[in-house]
């Protein structure tokens, strides 16, 4: 069984670390996961013990480091249940491998062609794509959304046309949160001889995501969402697609031979995808990250969110008519909401005043700059949990929204006590 | 003056100057004017700034956008301040502003109202909203600097 106080004690940051004056309840997940001791301690490992480029020496030190980061792909491959470790490309990070993902498959698409996003993609799953119309004259469409702007099959079915050769849908959206059928769109997608890329950055650290059992053609996320290190990612890719991308960037151990006159030979994926040093300690603490998360399960983690999640949105609901949530309904992590009169850009004032209570929120669009369109408002208020989050940490939230609402009420100060 | 020491005036010249900003309209006919966008990748602020120098004074001045309350009536708390000054004079004012923002000595009567955002350090990341105004106005001197 999982227990969330004995978790908490494995994050060094959740057991001392205050933040004005007092314990900090984080809940900026959705932005970057806490990391736990043991990925710490793999990483430092590395830097101690074998702290040696990888693919390069022949000693056995540098054996080690080849091992452990080779190893990695194992423990990805066993994580998102593919078919094999070769069709796992490590990037810098979501963000990376989505452009690497739109580089590589520009020399197949042509002018015309439909790429299909939704308005609730994160900047990463919009802007290469954008710049693939500037450069080839691609066509973006969007998907159609109900009243709650939720996706169903069968809106997704309603969007598809023969046009459309590539689909890119973030899994879990990074503020609305509502998990997409990801298994029937894809079914969707193929019926049409379509593509699908799924942002995941939002949906693998909290879900058990199995792109055999949803069958994705691409899927791309990111370490440091679940508790891995920075700089580290995923780009997954059916073999055969993976291979067929171009290689963005071109240098050492990505090749197989150069000629002096200008012929050059190269790897075959994921290498072809790795050119240069990595970040080899960082991959090695995504591995440790991946299995401790593993080791926790994965439907644990879900059924733990959903469960404090809803503590506290049946205490706003019934204790704060002040606070409007925007997506009660959904079981992603992030909660999208906003004190009323604190609407779009005043919203950041709610994220300062929270944070004199130790708590850390993000405030804005949350680099969804579709999503105003949306939702109606420019700004909202996003506390984004993860696994070591409590129920008295929600409390702690709902509490300080009444604190500052019933400040604002009788004049005292409110949103703005801490800058006067 | 000594009434700026309380809390809620204070509280009241911010909201103010947020919910009824001065000079916040942007001119058609801005032939006259340099003008500058301010946008943040990183919070909403999204503001527009217009300034009409003529012989080293700023004759006019104004402002528009999406900004967050801190943002906005610093912004608005700016134009007032500067509105009929020459630019060495706003130059001054900016520089004590930045001053008191960055904690380091300043002239408080220099900047009037604007002390009402003398403690914005405390929270760090709320810097760039009590700055972006200001930051706007300086790049506007600085062009109408080198275009002389
Ligand atoms: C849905 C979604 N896609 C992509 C990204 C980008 O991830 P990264 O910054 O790790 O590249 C994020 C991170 O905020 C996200 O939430």
């Amino acid at each position: 069984m999982f227990d969330v106080y004995e978790t908490r004690k494995k994050y060094p940051i959740l057991n001392g670390i205050k933040m004005e004056g007092h314990n900090l309840v984080y809940m900026d997940s959705g932005a970057t996961a806490l990391k736990p001791q043991c990925v710490i301690d793999k990483v430092v490992e590395y830097y101690s013990e074998y702290s040696t480029n990888t693919h390069r020496g022949d000693y056995p030190l540098a054996h080690r480091a080849d091992e452990e980061y080779e190893k990695v792909r194992k423990i990805v491959k066993e994580f998102i249940n593919c078919n094999d470790e070769n069709e796992i490309v490590y990037t810098y990070g979501t963000t990376h491998s989505i452009n690497v993902l739109a580089h590589g498959i520009k020399h197949m698409l042509k002018k015309g062609d439909v790429v299909l996003i939704s308005e609730f993609e994160h900047a990463s799953n919009v802007l290469p794509w954008f710049r693939l119309k500037d450069e080839i004259g691609i066509e973006i469409e969007y998907v159609k959304l109900d009243e709650k702007h939720h996706l169903t099959p069968e809106l997704f079915k309603e969007s598809m046309h023969d046009g459309v050769k590539l689909v890119c849908l973030a899994h879990i959206s990074n503020v609305l949160g509502q998990c997409l059928d990801i298994k029937e769109i894809a079914k969707i997608t193929h019926d049409y001889n379509a593509i699908i890329a799924v942002d995941g950055a939002q949906s693998v650290p909290h879900i058990k995501v199995d792109v055999k059992d949803l069958d994705i053609d691409f899927l791309s996320f990111s370490a440091h969402k679940f508790g891995g290190p920075t700089g580290i990612g995923v780009l997954y890719g059916k073999y055969d697609l993976l291979n067929k991308l171009e290689a963005y960037n071109l240098g050492g151990g990505m090749n197989t031979r150069i000629e002096c006159n200008t012929c050059y030979f190269i790897k075959e994926a994921p290498f072809k995808f790795e050119a240069g040093t990595p970040a080899i300690e960082a991959t090695i603490g995504m591995g440790k990250a991946i299995q401790f998360i593993m080791d926790i399960g994965m439907d644990n983690i879900h059924e733990h969110i959903k469960k404090i999640r809803k503590h506290a949105i049946d205490r706003l609901q019934n204790e704060l008519p002040e606070v409007i949530i925007y997506n009660p309904e959904n079981e992603g992590a992030p909660l999208a909401f906003n004190v009323k009169g604190y609407e779009g850009a005043r919203c950041q004032d709610i994220g300062s005043a929270l944070a004199t209570y130790g708590i850390a929120v993000r405030t804005g669009e949350h680099c969804a700059k579709l999503l105003p369109n949306l939702i109606g408002t420019k700004g909202s208020v996003r506390a984004s949990l993860y696994l070591y989050n409590t129920i008295e940490d929600m409390d702690c939230l709902v509490d300080a929204l009444k604190d500052i609402v019933a400040k604002e009420k009788e004049n005292k100060g409110d949103a703005l006590s801490w800058l006067l | 003056m000594a009434s700026l020491n309380d809390p809620m005036i204070l509280r009241q010249i911010i909201m103010d100057h947020y919910d009824n900003p001065r000079h916040h309209q942007l001119i058609e006919d801005d032939s006259k004017y340099l003008s500058i966008r301010k946008d943040s990748d990183s919070c909403i602020d999204d503001i527009t700034m217009q300034v009409n120098i003529n012989n080293d004074i700023i004759e006019d001045i104004r402002f528009d956008g999406v900004a967050c309350t801190i943002a906005t009536s610093s912004t608005s708390i700016l134009t007032d301040l500067v509105i009929g000054k020459t630019i060495d004079e706003a130059q001054e004012i900016i520089d004590n502003y930045k001053n008191m923002i960055f904690e380091k000595d300043y002239d408080e009567d220099l900047l009037e109202e604007a002390i009402a955002f003398q403690n914005v350090h405390r929270q760090a990341n709320r810097i760039k909203c009590a700055t972006i105004g200001w930051d706007a106005l300086q790049q506007l001197i600085d062009k109408y600097r080198e275009a002389k």
